[in-house]
């Protein structure tokens, strides 16, 4: 059996596993609720995450282009840049796969002498982290970008009145507002 | 030395436990961390609203000064709030801890943090109240769900009620009716009693007190102000608007918030209003004093609440008109709905409000006699008496987010659904147990609006933003409609964020788009100047 087909066979039981292990990073109450409630919309961050990491799982051992890879990556990391956590502690959760794979399946991997394949999947899982930090670094800026829109949109309408205002003394006979 | 030392080692790395320490909420600390808090009121706002102890101080500095026999005020501010509201003793009495609200806190949705469950940010207040007013309390303490008023507290509450928007979807939920956001308010009334105020709620508070709108704007300034939408209006329709103001006699006072004057896209909304009445010949004004509907008192005191909102009345009477229109806001709608009467009240000198137009007589606003303008606007399209070309808004594929207050304070739901459907041809709702009464907050009502706070406010705007999203991905939306000042501002970076390429409009901007005026010429832009058919990038 090929490694990849190997790791879909698990993939149930590894996704579910990642997931819990996700969960963890957030406060006990929180991951109870996180992990209970299946409505997409009461429950956005977990329905978010376990969506991301099952299709990520897929898209690493299906060699999914990057583009797609990027796009599931996103909505998780869109999440965990915003909320309390480190940078490192947003971005663990994209580790915490070699720690599963690793409980579930090296001893599997080494008896089938699948080792090298299993080392080649673990730098895909670390190019997934780099790809992820480029992801954070975005959503990053986008904060900032958010806070800085914030205060020119409040003077925005200013700006469009001071150049409404007439300049030459012709601007001034056709403008309603200043004849008065 | 190397200056790797104290790098972790790779066999160390493998060791991080990424789960956090396991602590009860009590021994959990507040950490202040920048752009997830307000900053703190400046001390001239306090002193202009004669409110105690200004002073300049930071959250992020240990020592918040406060006033020497603070823990003194602050329980005899709880004795004094037990036996003027009775609803604060019951609310403190009755939750049984069903868990019902833990889950429904868009904040406790986006961020994650157990104590932004409405029972618990209750509980911040209650577990205080046990200590000092209940016997078992007293005796037991911890044991019975009381603990010690400490300056760590103070500075919990300070982060928790500033993370409350007051919206009230929580309540929706509590099988007893507790309302939370009574408990964030007079959790806040007690912060003020030692001082400690958020700058974007007491500034325009301030402001209100001075010239009558959150903003400052003085009558000449709002004069100059409506004549530029006047010359825009004039640019895109050929057609000159009057702009009445303290027209003494006329039939109606019309009142909105400032944010529709001052900000975009607020502004096109206000430009809405102006076609709109113009096109019916309606003898309104506007108060250059009653220049505001917000009340920013609201998330500040409840005396804050009736000083800055008797100015509605006030001039109501001053102009001698008959009743009053309000426009698309959202937390004036709470105030006026369920304050006013008994506050500003009675206005009995003015009549039971009756359409002009339609002679509809508006029963449900017999005792404020303040209409809102989707009641308004929805029975002159049931009457037929608008000329509507909803192709002028063909490029908008519209959703709509209702605002806490109108939908949990009013009720009022299907009136904006039914505008907007006769002013454009696509709308598609968001998913039932995001929209009505169960609304999301858009995380930046209740004086959280402000830039400082972005990220906390990103948190809690991920269960709106993630049902915007899906009707974007689902039907390709790409406007969000909303009937709130505040949410005009708040939603366009929730948005930006949580589901890029979805713009925010007023209602109102969408009827006077489509609203054909007699004279007019062809139109070839809409109200934000940009062509009518193709979608700008």
């Amino acid at each position: 059996m090929k490694f990849e087909e190997i790791l879909s066979q698990h993939k149930p039981a590894l996704v579910k596993k990642w997931f819990h292990l996700v969960l963890r990073t957030y406060p006990e109450e929180t991951a109870t609720f996180l992990k209970n409630e299946n409505d997409p919309f009461a429950n956005p961050v977990g329905a978010t995450i376990f969506k991301g990491i099952e299709d990520l799982f897929d898209g690493l051992i299906k060699e999914g282009n990057h583009k797609q890879i990027s796009s599931f990556l996103d909505r998780i990391i869109h999440i965990r840049a915003v909320q309390e956590f480190t940078p490192a502690q947003a971005l663990s959760f994209i580790f915490m796969l070699k720690k599963v794979i690793r409980d579930e399946l090296k001893k599997e991997f080494k008896e089938k002498e699948l080792f090298d394949e299993f080392l080649t999947f673990e730098s895909k899982i670390d190019e997934l982290a780099l790809a992820a930090f480029n992801r954070y670094v975005e959503c990053r800026e986008k904060v900032f970008e958010l806070r800085a829109n914030e205060v020119k949109n409040r003077y925005s309408g200013l700006v469009r009145r001071l150049n409404r205002i007439p300049k030459t003394p012709e601007e001034k006979t056709k403008s309603k507002s200043y004849k008065k | 030395m190397s200056e790797l030392d104290g790098v972790p080692k790779p066999e160390e790395l493998l060791k991080i436990d990424y789960q956090p320490p396991r602590k009860g909420w009590m021994d959990t600390p507040v950490n202040f961390k920048p752009g997830t808090y307000n900053y703190p009121a400046a001390s001239k706002n306090h002193k202009i609203l004669e409110l105690p102890f200004p002073r300049e101080w930071s959250p992020m500095e240990e020592d918040w000064k406060l006033p020497e026999n603070w823990k003194e005020i602050v329980v005899n501010g709880i004795a004094e709030r037990l036996s003027k509201y009775r609803s604060f003793k019951v609310f403190m009495d009755i939750c049984v801890r069903c868990g019902a609200c833990a889950d429904k806190c868009h904040f406790f949705l986006g961020s994650g943090d157990p104590k932004n469950m409405p029972v618990l940010r209750a509980e911040l207040l209650r577990s205080i109240y046990r200590k000092e007013f209940t016997a078992a309390g007293k005796v037991l303490g911890k044991l019975a769900g009381g603990r010690e008023l400490t300056p760590t507290v103070i500075k919990e509450w300070f982060y928790y009620f500033y993370q409350c928007t007051e919206c009230r979807r929580c309540s929706v939920f509590c099988p007893y009716g507790i309302d939370t956001a009574e408990i964030t308010m007079i959790g806040r009334e007690l912060l003020y009693l030692l001082g400690l105020g958020i700058n974007w709620a007491l500034e325009p508070a301030a402001k209100c007190f001075m010239t009558g709108n959150h903003l400052g704007v003085y009558p000449h300034t709002l004069k100059d102000t409506l004549e530029f939408f006047a010359d825009d209006i004039e640019d895109i329709t050929g057609v000159r608007v009057e702009i009445p103001l303290n027209k003494k006699g006329a039939d109606i006072l019309f009142v909105t918030p400032s944010g529709d004057y001052f900000a975009d896209p607020g502004t096109f909304t206000c430009m809405g209003y102006l076609i709109l009445f113009h096109e019916l010949g309606l003898n309104y004004t506007w108060s250059t004093y009653a220049s505001e509907g917000g009340n920013f008192g609201l998330f500040t005191s409840h005396e804050m609440i009736k000083r800055l909102n008797a100015k509605i009345y006030a001039e109501a009477k001053r102009l001698g008109v008959k009743w009053i229109l309000g426009g698309e806001c959202g937390h004036m709608w709470r105030v006026i709905h369920q304050y006013m009467d008994t506050m500003n009240g009675p206005a009995d000198f003015l009549q039971e409000p009756v359409s002009p137009i339609t002679g509809t007589k508006f029963e449900n606003a017999k005792s404020t006699k303040m209409v809102h303008i989707m009641e308004f606007t929805a029975d002159l399209i049931k009457h037929n008496k608008l000329k509507l070309d909803p192709s002028r808004n063909d490029k908008l594929k519209v959703t709509f987010h209702d605002s806490c207050n109108p939908a949990r304070a009013m009720g009022i739901f299907e009136e904006p659904r039914y505008v907007i459907r006769n002013v454009c041809k696509e709308f598609y709702d968001m998913p039932e147990n995001t929209i009505k009464e169960k609304t999301f907050c858009c995380a930046g009502g209740a004086g959280l609006g402000n830039d400082e706070n972005m990220e906390m406010r990103l948190r809690g705007g991920l269960p709106r933003g993630n049902a915007v999203k899906y009707v974007q991905e689902k039907h390709g939306v790409n406007r969000l409609a909303c009937m709130c000042a505040i949410d005009r501002a708040t939603l366009v970076p929730l948005c930006d964020y949580w589901a890029p390429g979805v713009q925010v409009t007023g209602i109102h901007e969408m009827v006077a788009n489509a609203l054909v005026l007699k004279g007019e010429k062809e139109r070839e832009t809409d109200l934000r100047g940009e062509p009518l058919k193709e979608l700008e990038e």
